[in-house]
């Protein structure tokens, strides 16, 4: 191990049922250095953080801590700890009825003579640490006091006054704003000059840039390399992430976009929004048109499709459906209009587990119905089977449950479920992520056939080649918030610059 | 066809094998006291009517059969249990024979409102109870336990205000009929089999079956779906809260009286032992309605033993009790999991429809 | 920072406001009837005394998100168990009362175990408990017992802990001295005890932190299944000592006794500020939750015309209406977020 290196991880493997995670991944973390890991979403960054920290448990490779002799392996957080590795999550990990002093010390408080907890104490100390870091805190509040990003902060000198030798901090600045990151770098780098060894996971590019010393970039489970920040310019980081040599960009089709300018729009919004999600946007979305939206992981494109659908209850502004105003409350008046939403958490809202497959195919038609006009058992079974053999859905019998099908599958019925219900506009937000070469290829053709039809299509992926093969304009988003659109010179170069941001654009 | 044969049979199992069970212990109990072994399944006619042990059976288990319906409904959308079920019988019986026989009377030989009225407006009196449990659970997001928990300790209070604290009697034949007997069938053993049926065409013909699995299961991707999650589940609370309107007029009928203090007094621990012993999870979900029916009968049928046997009414819960517990540690997840880790190499197919 | 007064603080003051209001507004109308004096309230400590002790343990299990319906039928046995000890066994209160004590441990160890470790619905697993108990309680005896030839136990129970002020003459020209009975102190002391606990001891925190939110307290190291198991413990435990309070004041077992206890337990907790939803309440909260469920008892009983189920149905109420404020303030915290 060289002198100044704090951990290292060497050929981390680890699998989920059916998919390989992590396939022998390398990382290497420095004394006093921020070292950012990068990587679309799915590319295995949080697991192998949770290998890291012992949430999740690996099955080959070695771990070597500074300090301690031989291959280490945690078996929880707290145990990590133990070792000198902190970690901050995104989700803020406190208890939000407990004071802030206490979420700073709790497990490790002062105690008194009788070993009671020493209040004075723990609340002088406290306070010590918020003045430190020039946080306007007081210690004797509760947590939920304070907003999301002080909780965060808090959450941050909860691990550092561990004096951890690592601190790994996972997107951390996803709830901040500009005032509180740049306090949050500040942080940062005081650590930083007190030698301790930063592990910065983020999707924010510019963040990457201010903060960070060295990259390292994984992709489908699978390390891309490690650079120094220097050498590698922003465009070339974007690549690197989603996979595409740039020299390649320019080899992909730009074809002809058809223009829908002079066609009927079918979706008009203008200054939707939610709350704490997606900031006002105006969309507008032509019959048979395919709009992708495109953008970072947490820039906001699941959030922009669920506003529209009323899964997220919009707060503002106005949407025309069809150029009639809509009030939509929940999805089932969304679903009056036509619309459908295939969710990109497919798991939590996405398909009904315990139920066959024939029952997911046809829930939303039936939901549409009403409840008092059930679909006859020998309809259920023509729609299903008509369904499984349209989209190919690959399952023992139309009565197995879901939950046996494979990833890729269930995507397919729940397609189903929607195509069933005839949309004239329908969301699929990252449909093929997940999902096998072949199943992505039939879900892209899926789509220009639908689109053929008349239907309009909102497309999102994290796949920008896929977004380009099938849409004619492209929204970008960045921050919770539409940026820009691209209808003109759809190439991936132009794409991947326009979501970095920054550079020529900023 | 076959599948759907085999899958049948393995719903079933849990509770076709307690009834198996329960019936094991009732022949050999008669073996070694010395009676007919098979006294327990033989039915004669007496007086005109059936009497045995298995007629028995089935009468008694009739509330709890009808309260089962409702509490499965209950458990599979919310994943909660409904524990105001035994109160709301008594308030409907006590709301019911108040009206028949007027305020403030404590025995009456006629009827003080035509019969139809009394006994709508007791079952009337259900759902109003169901729909409260279900507006809170529903609509504020209480647990279903600690909302049904106010109607639990309520209901038989407001019942006994009804009354004047007092045992309303109401001694009139036509009233006696709902726990008498209906030729030479005792009546609520037609009224619970009508229950299920209608209940069961209801499944069939609707969808409801349908969206509350799809609620219990996943409620989040239900809303997606479509679905109006928060109205089903206040549906099936205001079902519940009907089966328990109906039984409260049946055990009050058996009684020809309003007892508030003791009409369906731990009928709740009955109803949900009977949707756990049907082999329906208690997290929700799948459910299977014969299921809980012959869930039912089995309860009554280990109450009817344990009474056989001795076993005093009071001492009775001790081993309902036990039986809960191993039946809902069987279904716990950790439990669960290591048996699942054993079992899945025979994981075969599972699912088909509500039956 | 001046301290800011949260949704929680409201409804514990709300709670301490509605006790005042309705004490006073019973001395106003039944003043004549000696509701004005203090034995009357001192007598609501002393009628409560065993409720207080199983309020405290309830608001503990719920400040873990949990609760426990097993009390009323776990007191219930309690209280068969001493009576029988003491007129059928005749067996010493010395004895007797550890006993009780290490039944009410173990039958929380088990109750505990099962929701800790088995990750059971507690309300399934005490309700079984409930049953339990009180079958058991059928099952030590089946009739009504009261406890009379036990001098020594007689005479704990009979203490007088007389007050020098607040005596006022009766009718009779028999000068009243308030006093209060011993339970009441140890059903005081209990407390005390819980609420320097939940305070000052890293079990007390951790109940909190557990409550608050599950994964956090496992991300921060805390053993969440062992807080769990010993909540249960100290509730049961509790229970017990709330057991003895209660047969010292009734001096009888019956199978009936301390009926829908469990109810009032949780309606004081409620009342007194916990959130069914775990990691916020006190036992100052629920020590005025069981005075105003004492209260309205009290005020149902020097009425005289009224029955006794109004005052269920009226704590019943309570608790609805608390229930739906706690879901209110829940509704617009998410809002604000």
């Amino acid at each position: 191990m060289e002198n100044n290196v704090v951990l290292t991880m060497r050929g981390i493997t680890m699998t989920f049922p059916g998919v390989k995670a992590l396939d022998h991944v390398d990382f290497t973390l420095r004394k006093g250095e921020i070292h950012a890991l990068m990587g679309e979403n799915g590319a295995g960054k949080s697991t192998l953080i949770k290998c890291l920290t012992g949430i999740n448990a690996f099955e080959a490779g070695e771990i070597h801590v500074d300090g301690i002799e031989g291959p280490v392996v945690n078996h929880s957080t707290m145990d990590a700890q133990k070792k000198g590795i902190a970690t901050v999550y995104q989700e803020v990990n406190l208890c939000p009825n407990l004071s802030v002093a206490e979420n700073l010390f709790i497990g490790r408080e002062p105690r008194t003579r009788f070993g009671t907890i020493d209040w004075k104490t723990m609340i002088r100390k406290s306070q010590k640490i918020m003045d430190d870091l020039d946080m306007n805190i007081d210690v004797t509040q509760n947590l939920e006091e304070y907003s999301l990003a002080l909780q965060q902060m808090i959450a941050i000198a909860r691990a550092v006054d561990m004096e951890s030798k690592v601190l790994i901090l996972d997107e951390p600045t996803s709830s901040l704003d500009d005032n509180e990151v740049e306090k949050l770098f500040r942080l940062m780098n005081r650590l930083k000059s007190q030698g301790v060894g930063i592990v910065f996971v983020t999707h924010f590019l510019e963040q990457v840039y201010a903060v960070c010393d060295r990259i390292t970039v994984l992709r489908n489970g699978q390390l891309v390399g490690e650079y120094l920040v220097e050498e590698l310019p922003r465009v070339k980081l974007v690549a690197a992430m989603m996979g595409k040599d740039f020299d390649d960009l320019a080899a992909i089709k730009s074809g002809e976009t058809p223009d829908f300018s002079h066609a009927e729009v079918l979706i008009d919004a203008k200054g939707l929004s939610h709350r704490g999600t997606i900031k006002p946007f105006d969309l507008e979305i032509h019959k048979g048109e395919v709009v992708g939206l495109t953008g970072l992981l947490g820039s906001g494109r699941s959030e922009l499709a669920r506003v529209i659908y009323g899964a997220d209850k919009n707060q503002t502004g106005t949407l025309k459906v069809g150029g009639k105003e809509a009030k939509i409350n929940a999805p089932i008046d969304a679903m009056n209009l036509g619309m459908g939403l295939l969710p990109d958490d497919r798991k939590a809202e996405g398909i009904i587990g315990d139920l066959s497959v024939r029952e997911n195919i046809i829930l939303a038609l039936q939901a549409r119905r009403g409840m008092f006009k059930l679909l006859p058992m020998s309809k259920q079974i023509e729609i299903a089977d008509q369904y499984i053999d349209a989209v190919q859905i690959k399952t023992a019998s139309r009565e197995s449950l879901i939950k046996q099908l494979s990833g890729g599958n269930q995507q397919k019925v729940i397609l189903a479920r929607w195509l069933a219900t005839n949309p004239d506009f329908l969301i699929l937000d990252e449909p093929t992520r997940g999902i096998d070469v072949g199943t992505k290829t039939e879900i892209q053709k899926l789509v220009l056939k639908l689109a053929g039809e008349g239907k309009s299509i909102m497309f999102i992926s994290s796949e920008i080649d896929e977004m380009l093969r099938t849409c004619s304009k492209l929204g970008v988003m960045r921050d919770g918030a539409k940026v820009g659109e691209i209808t003109e010179d759809l190439t991936q170069e132009h794409v991947m610059k326009a979501i970095a941001g920054g550079g020529s654009n900023e | 066809m076959s599948n759907i044969k085999k899958l049948t049979s393995k719903r079933l199992f849990l509770p076709v094998f307690c009834m198996l069970l329960v019936m094991m212990v009732n022949i050999l109990f008669d073996l070694f006291s010395g009676n007919f072994p098979f006294s327990f399944f033989t039915i004669s006619v007496r007086n005109g009517v059936l009497f045995g042990r298995l007629i028995d059976v089935l009468n008694r288990g009739s509330e709890i059969a009808i309260l089962a319906i409702g509490m499965t409904l209950v458990v599979s959308s919310s994943a909660g249990t409904d524990i105001s079920v035994g109160s709301v019988m008594s308030l409907s019986a006590a709301f019911c024979c108040m009206l028949l026989a007027g305020y403030g009377v404590s025995s009456a030989n006629e009827l003080a409102v035509p019969l139809i009225v009394g006994v709508l407006a007791g079952i009337l009196m259900g759902c109003f109870c169901g729909a409260i449990n279900g507006a809170l659970v529903a609509y504020l997001n209480v647990q279903p336990m600690v909302a049904t928990l106010i109607l639990y300790s309520a209901a038989r209070a407001v019942g006994l205000l009804l009354c004047n604290n007092l045992i309303v009697y109401v001694r009139d034949d036509s009233f006696k009929f709902f726990g008498g007997f209906c030729g030479f069938i005792p009546t609520p053993i037609v009224i619970a089999a009508i229950c299920i049926v209608v209940v069961s065409l209801v499944l069939k013909k609707t969808a409801l079956g349908l969206y509350v699995q799809s609620v219990g299961i996943n409620k989040k991707a239900s809303r997606i779906a479509g679905l109006n999650s928060a109205r089903i589940i206040f549906l099936c609370y205001v079902v519940s809260g009907l089966c328990a309107g109906i039984a409260g007029i049946v055990a009050a009928s058996r009684i020809s009286s309003a007892d508030s203090n003791n009409i369906g007094l731990s009928y709740e621990l009955d109803a949900i032992l009977s949707v756990a012993l049907g082999g329906n999870s208690l997290g929700g979900g799948k459910f299977s309605l014969a299921g809980s029916v012959i869930g039912a009968y089995t309860i009554q049928a280990i109450t009817t033993t344990l009474f056989a046997i001795g076993v005093s009414t009071d001492q009775a819960p001790v081993y309902k009790a036990i039986i809960v517990i191993i039946i809902v540690a069987i279904q716990a997840t950790p439990l669960k999991d290591y048996f699942r880790q054993r079992s899945a190499k025979k994981a075969t197919l599972k699912g088909g429809a509500v039956r | 920072m001046k301290k800011k007064i949260n949704s929680n603080t409201l409804l514990l003051l709300i709670t301490i406001a509605l006790f005042c209001a309705m004490y006073i507004i019973g001395c106003i109308i039944y003043a004549d009837k000696g509701f004005t004096h203090l034995q009357t309230f001192l007598n609501i400590l002393i009628n409560n005394s065993g409720l207080l002790c199983v309020a405290c343990g309830m608001t503990c299990v719920m400040l873990t998100a949990g609760i426990d319906i097993s009390v009323g039928s776990l007191i219930a046995m309690d209280c068969m168990f001493l009576a029988v000890g003491m007129e059928n066994w005749h067996m010493s209160p010395v004895v007797l009362i550890p006993l009780v004590l290490i039944i009410g441990i173990v039958f929380g160890a088990v109750q505990g175990f099962f929701i800790s470790y088995l990750e059971i619905q507690p309300f399934i697993v005490t309700m079984a408990g409930m049953f339990f108990a009180r079958g058991m309680t059928a099952m030590i005896y089946s009739k009504q017992i009261s406890v009379s030839s036990n001098e020594l136990f007689k005479k704990l129970a009979n203490i007088k802990i007389e007050f020098p002020f607040g005596s006022y003459v009766n009718r009779k020209g028999v000068e009243q001295i308030p006093y209060i009975r011993i339970h009441v102190i140890i059903a005081l002391v209990v407390l005390v005890v819980v609420f320097l606990m939940l305070r000052y001891t890293k079990f007390g925190r951790s109940l909190y932190a557990v409550g608050g939110n599950e994964q956090s307290a496992i991300m921060m190291g805390l053993d969440v299944k062992k807080t769990k198991l010993k909540a249960y413990i100290l509730s049961s435990f509790l229970c017990s000592i709330g057991g003895i309070c209660y047969c010292m004041n009734t001096m009888s077992g019956s199978v009936q006794q301390a009926l829908g206890l469990e109810m009032d337990a949780i309606a004081s907790s409620v009342i007194g500020g916990t959130l069914l939803t775990g990691g916020v309440g006190n036992v100052i909260g629920s020590f005025f939750g069981v005075l105003i469920n004492g209260t309205i008892s009290t005020l149902v009983k020097t009425n005289g015309k009224l029955l006794s189920s109004w005052s269920s149905i009226a704590v019943a109420a309570l608790l609805c209406f608390f229930i739906v404020l706690q879901s209110v303030f829940a509704k617009i915290k998410d809002s604000k977020k």
